[in-house]
């Protein structure tokens, strides 16, 4: 695993809670004010941040999540942008890693993304649309630049593809609490637990669960099983309902920190 | 078929494969699964082709256009009428080879992502002859240019859910649908309705469309003594050509040549030609020709017929297309305009504006083989849904929506 992305979990495990892991699109609402609300995601206690990369077709997320990337490609958010984000962030002491869905990778060409990644200080990649089936050429290439690579464990997942899965796997483990779509949700599935006790039995890697978590308490559940707890369409929604920039930040912030106080819980 | 195409894994050459989220696998597989267990039993493909014969109107005629045919060069052209089945298209022939194995699944629920309808339409019909619950997405945009499908879904006890976000079109359709299908596959079938998607859809499609081809292959030796020179269809997602190139694939003297649409020419941007100006890419979980830009997001396509208006196109084609088996080339809404006025007049055949698409390339084929060429066109569907586009086009002034 990429080290800095390991020492995230170490020191989470260490103080015996979980480490919290939030999205946010680059790009919404735009390149500056994406990088000002990470920041403040980051000041609030997010562990690791994911910087969203926006794709036309975004078929793994729910309604929240696709306003925001689409407003965010309106605006002409590039890879390239997306790159520039990760390298602010960075700046700024987060621990970024990008959660991009396959094409745009593909088209940016393997390497050049991992290359360009690791020099803007990005420490993974999460790929929902790519299964190790067809990741051949981007384990090589990630084992060769030191990119941290998770894929995704869903309930339907069976015990031959979650050793699979755990196995291509270099970051973390990304166990989707459900079966559907990105988006908060009043109860975070109760399939999650099991899911993540199946993964255990296989690997020793960090678990992540994301999918409908949104409240601290929530996020205080999650963790009592799962090393990392996931949580994008809240702060994206936090920004979407604020007035202004400002108010953006100071949402999210307080967000942020009612969250990782769930994880300490 | 003796390309490098390994249908066990999903793959033509470098392209098909799965791209789904993890959450898809299970059911990708359960349906692999489900898919070569039924083509192996005797009860489901007597079941499924009695069901051709008695509901769809199977085998469909293979009919001389003897008046168009003097038109395009005098080469000897026949239409495969995929027209005269139930619903109006070669759709029903996947549709209910679909149904069928759904209701084998034990799945009570079937949804599909439409464009024009056609596909909505068929799939609404296997629901209703089948019993199960049945929703269609399709974008606002076509909902409000194909209203009439859309009644016509609600009238056979579909729901019809109008997609508002992206472009508004078939790709956000299907987006919406694999959301939909992510959330309840425990119980719900996707009905993909081309051969696009992740394996097995691809190879499954085109199964249950291959019906066409051998039918054809039968028919033109029947009536010819012999192959024929061409074999050329429509390609949006590529359905249709899929189904009827089939069973002329191992046969090199046969030309196979696929028509997309051009749109309002290649050189506008505004079309949908997805050899001449996509490039290899993924979209809705398969790696296949895209029409994309230099950062991957998908750049939406047009045309004149929504069947062929998708910036995506199945990836057996793409592999047919780099093997050099089989060609594509651009047919542009005024060409396909110009055929589908000739059709209707010299055989009286109204055909849909997706399958003038392809009666223009056999006339443009026909002017080039000459008189002792025999040509079949796959007449994939007819054209009352395109009474309202045509009679705008030339300005016939009889609109019925005003």
């Amino acid at each position: 695993m990429n080290g800095r992305q390991q020492a995230v979990f170490a020191r989470a495990a260490q103080e015996r809670r979980a480490a919290l892991i939030g999205y946010f699109p680059a790009g919404f609402p735009s390149a500056a004010d994406s990088v000002r609300v990470m920041a403040a995601m980051v000041r609030g206690g997010v562990d690791l941040l994911e910087v969203g990369l926006p794709y036309s077709d975004p078929l793994m997320d729910g309604p929240v999540i696709q306003a925001a990337v689409e407003s965010a490609l309106r605006v002409g958010a590039t890879t390239d942008d997306v790159l520039v984000v990760v390298d602010r962030v960075s700046e700024l002491g987060a621990v970024p890693l990008v959660m991009s869905y396959w094409n745009p990778i593909e088209r940016y060409g393997l390497e050049r993304f991992a290359t360009r990644l690791g020099e803007a200080g990005g420490v993974g990649v999460i790929t929902p649309d790519l299964t190790p089936e067809e990741a051949g050429e981007w384990i090589a290439v990630t084992d060769e630049c030191g990119i941290g690579r998770t894929f995704l464990v869903a309930p339907s997942s069976t015990d031959v593809r979650i050793e699979r899965v755990s196995r291509a796997t270099t970051g973390f483990l990304y166990a989707a609490s459900t079966m559907g779509v990105t988006g908060v949700r009043d109860q975070v599935s109760d399939a999650a637990p099991a899911l993540v006790e199946r993964v255990r039995t296989v690997t020793d890697l960090p678990v992540g669960v994301g999918l409908g978590v949104s409240t601290e308490q929530q996020a205080a559940s999650v963790a009592a099983y799962a090393d990392g707890v996931i949580v994008g369409s809240a702060f994206v929604r936090a920004v979407q309902e604020a007035s202004d920039i400002a108010a953006a930040e100071y949402a999210v912030e307080a967000l942020s920190a009612e969250l990782a106080r769930g994880v300490r819980t | 078929m003796t390309l490098a195409t390994d249908t066990a894994s999903g793959h033509y050459g470098p392209y098909g494969g799965r791209f789904v989220p993890e959450a898809l696998m299970a059911a990708l597989d359960e349906l692999d699964a489900a898919f070569r267990d039924a083509i192996g039993d005797p009860t489901f493909t007597a079941t499924l082709s009695d069901l051709e014969r008695d509901y769809t109107g199977r085998p469909s005629p293979l009919t001389r256009a003897r008046r168009f045919e003097v038109e395009c060069g005098g080469a000897r052209v026949y239409l495969k009428r995929e027209d005269l089945n139930h619903t109006g298209s070669h759709k029903i022939n996947n549709v209910l080879g679909q149904a069928l194995l759904t209701t084998r699944m034990g799945k009570r629920r079937v949804i599909a992502e439409t464009g024009a309808g056609q596909h909505g339409v068929a799939t609404a019909t296997a629901a209703a002859l089948l019993g199960l619950e049945c929703t269609v997405y399709m974008g606002e945009e076509d909902t409000r240019r194909q209203a009439l499908n859309v009644a016509r879904m609600r009238l056979l006890g579909a729901e019809v859910v109008p997609v508002l976000n992206g472009s508004r079109t078939l790709k956000d359709a299907i987006n919406e649908a694999m959301r939909d299908w992510v959330t309840h596959v425990a119980d719900t079938h996707y009905l993909l309705g081309t051969v696009t998607g992740p394996a097995p859809f691809p190879e499954m499609v085109r199964h249950f469309h291959s019906v066409i081809g051998r039918e054809t292959r039968e028919q033109i030796l029947a009536i010819e003594g012999r192959l024929p020179d061409a074999v050329v269809a429509c390609v949006g997602g590529g359905s249709n050509a899929m189904g009827i190139f089939s069973a002329f694939l191992d046969d090199p003297s046969v030309r196979l040549v696929g028509y997309e649409a051009g749109g309002e020419g290649v050189e506008t941007g505004r079309h949908a030609a997805r050899f001449v100006a996509g490039t290899p890419g993924v979209l809705h979980g398969a790696r296949t020709y895209v029409m994309q830009d230099a950062w991957g997001q998908t750049v939406p396509s047009h045309s004149i017929s929504a069947g062929l208006d998708y910036p995506g196109v199945g990836p057996e084609h793409a592999w047919l297309h780099d093997s050099g088996r089989a060609t594509y080339e651009p047919v542009t809404d005024a060409e396909a305009m110009e055929a589908f006025e000739l059709v209707s007049r010299t055989e009286g055949i109204l055909p849909a504006i997706e399958t003038a698409h392809a009666l223009a390339g056999a006339c443009r084929l026909g002017r080039e083989l000459g008189r002792d060429a025999v040509i079949v066109v796959n007449l994939s569907g007819r054209g009352d849904k395109d009474v309202v586009t045509a009679a705008r086009w030339f300005g016939l002034g009889v609109d019925p929506t005003e």
